[in-house]
């Protein structure tokens, strides 16, 4: 847990170590300058330009958008012009994620139905209006969702010989230092804007857990739920506090008593902010479950990165494409047949999306039963 | 509403901004750069460079762009179909089954020829 917590810093920490290194330039004259330049200029803004429409809490949101999400898809379909212009041994790379960008879309798309809105924070809106986060009813988009946007961030290593291809040998070598580490960081940025699309689209994003139950302390106006930050604020920092002293080096006691006295303050102001103006409380209380929630997918993301083996490219796009993306449109059709039958029939809408799920993953299974049945006669006749 | 994209705008100029400035201040503060030959050549590491294998894979990756841009599109109309599901009933649901099953035939066709085949 403490290895992955440094993972997170890393990124920034090699970026300015890597000022101080020289550069490689194209000096014989050779290809162009400009495109040379665009490649990992293209991708850092792309991954900063993303976070602008991500609800932090219901007041950090630096633009509410009415067209939110359709924003965020047309822009993040950018960043694969950044991933093209490095060259074709780079084709592979974006022809996996032109792939999962088609299959994210489709996921989305899912979820899209039960909101009724494409602004982000009408999105969290609906999941609160309907008293449930949108990955209980429609899980499988979910589930589609995260494992597409792990190669859209580049966090499913494609298990190839090419040198050229892999991930940062190949960026250092062709781009130089610091080139190459703006290639390396927007990945992680990028799987940071994912995890927050995720969460806001599928974990209702700045909702607490059970954001509809309302019983309070007696004779308080604090809610019971509401206290919860401050305890996990409390727990994470005498965690810290205790793992501290057992570490092997001083700046890893340094840092771990650093994010004990960080995570003790936020318990503070987490507390404190119960007794404060009602705004005050949600925005802070918000943005704590949003940035705990986006922890917990990015969690997730390096833990599957780090725990499964690599897939073959081939591997990897005949699951997307026969497997992933029929999957998601058959989910999507499943779930307006739920919408539709909820509306016009006594049956509750948990009933039909229960319904609609469990035939969309005996589809998704008769896929993969199929596609493993078919690679394993087409390996049999090879032998 | 153009006035909630002014704060998107600021974002994106300050997201060129930042790149661009970082490296302007790295040319200052770096070494003398070197040309690229001299780091690459194949003598200094004793080895030499392994022809790229992505020749042979173009065709397929050209098909699954297209295919990929032929579902973009579809998936630009249906957001504005699926963001008004909930109040178009029946009527709704039967406009996205047409359609996912124009959109279907064509990928079921591929999926047959053997064009979606990744061996």
């Amino acid at each position: 847990m403490f290895r992955t917590f440094l993972q997170a810093a890393r990124p920034t920490v090699d970026v300015l170590r890597r000022l101080f290194n020289d550069d490689l330039t194209t000096a014989d004259g050779t290809g162009s300058q400009i495109i040379f330049h665009l490649t990992w200029l293209m991708g850092f803004a792309i991954a900063l330009l993303l976070f602008a429409v991500l609800p932090f809490g219901p007041a950090f949101q630096i633009a509410d958008l009415n067209v939110g999400l359709l924003f965020v898809l047309g822009i993040s379909s950018l960043g694969i012009y950044g991933i093209f212009l490095r060259g074709s041994s780079a084709l592979r790379e974006a022809a996996a994620s032109i792939s999962c960008a088609t299959s994210i879309a489709i996921a989305l798309l899912g979820a899209l139905l039960l909101s009724g809105s494409l602004s982000m924070r009408g999105i969290v809106q609906a999941q609160l209006d309907q008293g449930q986060w949108f990955i209980f009813y429609v899980p499988v988009s979910f589930i589609i969702y995260f494992f597409s946007s792990l190669m859209v961030a580049n966090r499913v290593v494609l298990n190839d010989s090419s040198p050229a291809l892999q991930p940062i040998s190949a960026q250092m070598a062709k781009y130089g230092i610091l080139r190459g580490a703006n290639q390396v960081l927007p990945e992680y940025a990028n799987a940071a804007v994912l995890a927050g699309i995720g969460t806001t689209v599928f974990l209702g994003g700045w909702l607490r857990p059970l954001a509809s139950y309302h019983d309070r302390f007696p004779d308080t106006s604090v809610e019971l739920l509401d206290v919860l930050p401050a305890i996990a604020a409390a727990t994470l920092a005498l965690f810290c506090f205790r793992l501290a002293p057992g570490q092997e080096t001083r700046k890893r006691r340094r840092a771990l008593f650093s994010a004990a006295g960080f995570y003790a303050i936020a318990a503070l102001v987490l507390a404190a902010s119960l007794f404060w103006r009602e705004s005050v409380m949600l925005a802070l209380h918000g943005a704590f479950w949003f940035v705990a929630k986006v922890g917990a997918y990015l969690y997730c993301f390096y833990w599957v990165r780090f725990r499964f083996s690599h897939l073959g490219f081939e591997q990897f796009m005949r699951r997307q494409w026969r497997i992933l993306i029929p999957t998601a449109c058959v989910n999507l059709l499943t779930t307006a047949m739920a919408i539709v039958t909820s509306q016009n029939t006594p049956l509750p809408m948990r009933f039909t999306t229960i319904v609609s799920t469990a035939a969309t993953l005996g589809v998704a299974c008769w896929l993969a039963l199929r596609q493993d049945s078919k690679s394993f006669m087409q390996a049999a006749g090879a032998k | 509403m153009p006035t909630s994209y002014i704060p998107v705008l600021l974002i994106a100029f300050l997201a060129i901004a930042i790149p661009v400035v970082g490296f302007a201040v790295w040319k200052r503060v770096s070494p003398d750069s070197l040309p690229a030959g001299d780091h690459l050549q194949a003598g200094e590491k004793g080895t030499q460079p392994e022809p790229s294998l992505d020749a042979e894979y173009s065709e397929r990756m050209f098909g699954a762009a297209i295919l990929s841009m032929i579902f973009a599109a579809s998936i630009v109309l249906l957001f504005l179909l699926v963001a008004k599901f909930s109040q178009m009933g029946g009527y709704g649901l039967a406009i996205l089954v047409i359609f996912m099953a124009m959109v279907l035939a064509g990928y079921v066709w591929l999926c047959k020829t053997g064009a979606l085949d990744w061996n």
